[in-house]
């Protein structure tokens, strides 16, 4: 019974087949669009996802200052309030997984016949750990590096490229910095751009000691720009962010209520804000393509209307010889749903091919989930029956005999 | 005492109209046995085909009862009356009504679907009728290929394949010219012998001359219940003798 009203589903959509292929356009081309801008959608929540991993997770950044001298404050990092010491008692807060203080400034630095001008980061082995950060090449300094202040390098894959070129392996070569002589230990791995778009490969990395030392100078000895603190866990982020703040206030003799001479960043927090607002777009593009979906339905009930009426004496002569109300609903709902699920299939190829044209010609990344193609199949499927049910129960209702009659 | 297949008392049938209701059939009573072959006539807009189309449950009476085959029509669900359509009553119409789209045996085997018969049991029953109505050769073809006589045995095909007890022929030959009328009133003519009850409407004379039973519609009633006079005595039926 049921095959034998799906061959009629088919022998009815063969009958005129241009209008069917019309009909199922209007289904093409919105599965195509859910399914497409799902992909992109997915693909930027992915890459933003990718550069908020980069960045290693769960971090706080410890920032200096702002001072406060005589009630003029000035900009967070400058004033010399953070050293090692701190840094060396975060360590045993509590949830704390890592710890690297940082200082940092600019140099220009030397290699041969080129140079380039970049941000130097002075800080401590942990470092690499708490970004999760490795290296291509070589390897990295070590706690006597730092203890000794010796004049070794890691740099990033910017100024390696900029500085060294394709053909030449930077490592064990001695470049200068500030015309002091460092000699590179390892190359790091490439983290690409941060939220911002700064360039994070745009960067030379030394031990802690020497850039105070050597490269910087200090206000204050053993003083830091930042303290980069890890939390072993999204839950423990709370706690973490209190012990700071209790402790650095402790240690730094700051009355309750008094302003504090650190502040505490949640680098976290704003990534999940940068992710939040991916997210949003890739809503807003899939509620965009579901309304090209919904036009797709109407169509597909308008011309089932107008194929009931057309079909009029049909229904007649089917209920003459013994359909009932339920085989003639069955018999148009049916076609219904074989329309938009061939139309859904269709659109899904279409949109899968259009997602691999648009990573090919762009460099955005696109996803296709099977969960955006279940979603796109399943909301098909019910828009077929949704709109079909409408035409399909006005064909059961006919009155046999008008219908028979009509011409 | 005969066994009745239709029993119609007190039918009246309004339609509503602008003017209020205006009555097409005013107190109709008519018994039709089992086996009976009738011709309904009378002119247009007698009622005739209104009384059809409810002795067809396709149409409900304003007033009175339809007994069919035993069971009051008018307390039947809709899915029971669909079930009547489908398996008791064969339906032949004037414009033969076959789904142009469809093959022949197709259009032969549409009853089947809506009984819940399976395919090649739908075919092979399909197969048999179109050979019996002399289309066996055909059943491949479209309505639009065969002739018009030939339509009008595919439609009767269509109205034995369930094996009903009764077929409702509304104006049969009416689309179709002298020679054919007579190949399909000769085969109406058969399958009343073989015992299946045949209820024609008609306004020509000599096609209700092949019935056994004459009933003449006039502004909505009954006019006139005769017996179709034959030249020779052997072609009546013993049950015909009965009503004499």
């Amino acid at each position: 019974m049921f095959s034998a009203m799906l061959g009629e589903a088919w022998h009815a959509m063969g009958a005129n087949r241009l209008r069917t292929f019309l009909t199922m356009l209007g289904m093409v081309i919105g599965v195509g669009a859910v399914v497409l801008m799902m992909a992109i959608g997915q693909g930027a929540e992915a890459s933003v996802k990718r550069s908020i991993n980069a960045m290693g997770s769960n971090l706080f950044v410890v920032l200096s200052g702002p001072p406060n001298m005589g009630g003029a404050r000035s900009a967070t990092g400058n004033a010399p309030s953070l050293n090692v010491k701190d840094a060396n008692a975060i360590v045993d807060l509590s949830g704390v997984l890592g710890v690297a203080p940082v200082t940092m400034g600019k140099a220009q630095i030397v290699f041969g016949s080129n140079n380039w001008n970049t941000d130097i980061i002075g800080t401590t082995p942990s470092y690499l750990d708490v970004r999760s950060w490795d290296l291509t090449d070589g390897y990295a300094f070590s706690d006597s590096d730092i203890r000794s202040a010796t004049r070794v390098a890691l740099i990033g894959k910017t100024v390696a490229d900029n500085i060294f070129g394709e053909d030449i392996d930077p490592v064990g070569k001695t470049i200068r910095i500030k015309q002091s002589p460092f000699v590179v230990l390892g190359v790091l791995s490439s983290k690409g751009q941060t939220l911002d778009g700064r360039d994070q490969d745009d960067t030379i990395i030394v031990p802690l000691t020497t850039a105070q030392r050597k490269l910087f100078g200090n206000q204050l000895p053993g003083s830091v720009r930042q303290i980069i603190v890890q939390a072993e866990s999204d839950k423990a982020m709370v706690m973490v962010e209190e012990g700071l703040n209790s402790l650095l206030n402790q240690r730094h003799n700051i009355r309750e209520g008094a302003d504090s001479d650190f502040s505490v960043r949640n680098l976290t927090a704003i990534a999940n804000s940068a992710a939040e607002t991916t997210r949003t777009m890739s809503l807003l593009l899939g509620a965009i393509a579901s309304v090209s979906l919904l036009v797709g339905g109407i169509g597909i009930m308008n011309i089932m209307l107008v194929s009931v009426t057309e079909r009029t004496r049909e229904i007649g002569i089917r209920m003459a010889i013994g359909a009932r109300q339920r085989d003639i609903l069955m018999q148009f709902l049916l076609e219904a749903i074989v329309i938009s699920i061939v139309g859904c299939l269709i659109g899904i190829a279409i949109g899968v091919a259009g997602a691999l044209l648009v990573s090919t010609f762009t460099q955005a990344e696109v996803i296709v989930s099977s969960n955006s193609v279940i979603i796109a199949f399943s909301v098909a499927a019910s828009i077929g029956v949704f709109f079909g049910f409408y035409p399909a129960k006005k064909a059961a209702m006919l009155n046999p005999i008008e219908a028979l009659r009509y011409q | 005492m005969q066994k009745s297949v239709i029993e119609v008392s007190h039918l009246f049938k309004d339609y509503q109209t602008a003017a209020g209701p205006f009555p097409v059939l005013k107190d109709v009573n008519l018994r039709i046995d089992s086996g009976d072959y009738v011709a309904i006539m009378g002119p247009s807009g007698s009622g005739k085909s209104t009384f059809m189309n409810i002795l067809g449950c396709l149409d409900k009476p304003t007033k009175g009862q339809y007994v069919l085959d035993g069971h009051p029509v008018a307390t039947m669900e809709e899915n029971a009356v669909a079930g009547v359509r489908n398996k008791t009553i064969g339906f032949v119409f004037q414009g033969f009504n076959l789904l142009a789209r469809s093959s022949l045996l197709d259009n032969v085997a549409l009853p089947l679907v809506y009984s819940g018969i399976e395919k090649p049991e739908r075919h092979r029953r399909a197969k048999v009728l179109l050979e019996k109505v002399g289309l066996g050769k055909h059943i491949n073809s479209r309505p639009n290929q065969i002739s018009g006589g030939q339509q009008q045995r595919v439609a009767i095909a269509r109205a034995l394949v369930n094996n009903p007890r009764l077929i409702l022929a509304d104006e049969p030959t009416g689309n179709l010219d002298s020679v054919t009328s007579e190949e399909i009133m000769a085969l109406f003519g058969e399958l009343n012998k073989e015992g299946i009850t045949i209820v024609l409407v008609t306004h020509e004379t000599d096609i209700a001359e092949h019935a056994k039973r004459q009933v003449r519609f006039l502004d909505g009633k009954i006019v006139e219940d005769t017996l179709t006079e034959r030249p020779t005595p052997d072609t009546l039926d013993p049950q015909e003798i009965d009503h004499v």
